[in-house]
């Protein structure tokens, strides 16, 4: 157990990279998701198509065939950014795939009166999207998403993968270190719990505090 | 599906509509035809489109290097499948025991199990029981560690397949006489079944993606392989590229025939299917096994189109 106790601070470093890159990453899926929603409920063929075709490529590529595409594979055509930038570009746009098939589940559950309104009102379809239709989609759809938000917790270790030292690296290179694997590994999930626990509890008390009652 | 009744809109758009519709059609083909035209041209520059760097991909040798890291692939997935379910199954009869301390274990693995990143879990089944004296392969390592994780992921599918049911089917099976194990195997189970068939087919998919990070343990599957081809050629943008090709089309096709069976359920059962696995490996939290216990198929990721086949 003093394994832990003594590095406590590495454990601390883990878990502060692991949050930065779950928040940022979460943040850049939530726009891209809105995007992408936007784009497949919109009456323009090519946008949906789009629309379509990011959200069954990302889905159905493995995370880490993204990460691994993205950080060998684009240093081929000069694109290059540090390990932590390409790692919060591959989580969030992974991530945002599935943020737009939520959404857009969200936009088909608000009524189809909201938006025959939103038209007759005289509201251009990217306002009544804008300003009646996504609010109330957003709403519907607060749980998912903190679903979403916290696997991506989860899924932020892949960035272990092209060495970002979040408390997946940190702690199996300190397992390899002190050859003491079972209470470093106890002490990650611990961590980890540490931070989807918590994550999971304001998802639910955010939930109900927006949930739209019908 | 006519694209004007586009749903959030409802009606048919009049004659300006239709005419703002077809100028943004124009406008956004542009757009995309000119971010195409950018990226290939930038390819181009690099060199990455020259033909000696896609040839090797045309060569039986590497393709049949490559294949059968898929081989390796859905031939891990596969056993990690059989025995998630097997342990999915136990923990969810455990779960929902009348003993309290058989309960509360099965509860507390599934939940840390689910808490811990894969490869964590993967990272200590391959380097960590080494270092205890228990010397495992890298396919077993593999097999281990996605087996732990999705039998606790399949634990909450099932529980919630059982705990979807009617009371009534129980409280029927005990009041003609049938005791806990006869009523869960010859009434509850057979008829939750069913309904999980598509979670079941979803997890089937994200299993199948997470078997790729036997990357790290030196398991030899697809993008291990990828990998190798990539760093032998020099070529690992087309392979990466093609590896992802090879992903995405047999993750379709299973996620297709989710859908299909979710579809089949509903329009037979008319009941709701149980989604946790419906929108892949980003459900699968403590936070969603409340929230999908009553959430309809359609509700999540179900189109309209798909909703007018299905009603």
């Amino acid at each position: 157990m003093d394994v832990v106790l003594d590095n406590l601070d590495v454990f601390w470093r883990g878990m502060r990279t692991t949050a930065s890159l779950t928040v940022l990453s979460f943040a850049m899926a939530m726009v891209i998701g809105v995007v992408v929603a936007a784009c497949r409920v919109s009456p323009i063929p090519p946008l949906r198509a789009a629309g379509a075709l990011y959200v069954e490529a990302v889905r159905n590529t493995p995370l880490t065939v993204l990460m691994i595409l993205f950080f060998f594979g684009l240093t081929k055509v000069g694109i290059r950014y540090g390990t932590f930038t390409t790692a919060v570009i591959v989580l969030g746009g992974y991530t945002g795939a599935f943020v737009g098939e939520m959404v857009r589940s969200g936009v088909n559950a608000v009524s189809l009166g909201q938006g025959e309104a939103a038209r007759a009102i005289g509201l251009t379809f990217p306002q009544s999207l804008r300003l009646v239709i996504l609010p109330q989609a957003l709403r519907t759809v607060v749980a998912p998403l903190g679903g979403l938000f916290v696997a991506l917790v989860k899924n932020s270790s892949i960035a272990s993968l092209i060495a970002v030292k979040d408390l997946t690296y940190l702690t199996n290179q300190l397992g390899n270190d002190t050859a003491r694997y079972i209470p470093v590994f106890l002490g990650a999930a611990v961590a980890y719990l540490a931070i989807t626990i918590p994550a999971g509890i304001a998802i639910v008390w955010l939930d109900r505090r927006v949930a739209i009652r019908r | 599906m006519s694209t004007s009744g586009v749903l959030v809109l409802g009606d048919e758009l009049g004659p300006k509509g239709r005419r703002r519709v077809r100028i943004a059609t124009g406008v956004s083909l542009v757009i995309v035809a000119g971010l195409m035209v950018v990226a290939v041209r930038r390819l181009d520059d690099r060199g990455q489109l020259d033909w000696e760097r896609w040839e090797p991909l045309t060569q039986w040798s590497v393709q049949k290097f490559l294949l059968l890291g898929l081989w390796a692939t859905v031939r891990a997935a596969a056993t990690a499948m059989v025995l998630a379910l097997m342990l999915g199954a136990l923990l969810a009869l455990m779960r929902l025991s009348q003993t309290p301390p058989v309960r509360w274990l099965a509860a507390a693995l599934i939940e840390f199990f689910r808490g811990v990143p894969l490869i964590l879990l993967i990272f200590f089944t391959f380097f960590g029981l080494r270092r205890y004296g228990i010397d495992v392969s890298a396919f077993r390592a593999l097999v281990i560690a996605l087996t732990v994780y999705n039998g606790a992921v399949l634990g909450e599918v099932f529980r919630a397949g059982i705990r979807s049911l009617d009371r009534g089917q129980t409280e029927a099976a005990h009041a003609i006489g049938l005791g806990y194990w006869q009523a869960m195997l010859l009434v509850v189970i057979p008829q939750a079944a069913r309904r999980m068939v598509p979670a079941i087919v979803s997890q089937m998919v994200t299993l199948l993606k997470d078997t790729s990070l036997g990357f790290v343990i030196t398991f030899e599957e697809l993008l291990r392989r990828g990998r190798s081809t990539g760093e032998f050629f020099g070529n690992q943008l087309q392979v990466y590229a093609y590896v992802a090709v090879l992903y995405i089309v047999v993750n379709f096709t299973l996620g297709r025939i989710a859908r299909w069976l979710e579809i089949r359920q509903r329009r037979r059962l008319g009941a709701s299917t149980i989604v946790v696995g419906g929108t892949d490996d980003l459900l699968t939290t403590g936070v969603q096994a409340v929230g999908t216990i009553g959430y309809e198929a359609g509700g999540l990721g179900g189109s309209a189109a798909d909703r007018g086949v299905a009603g």
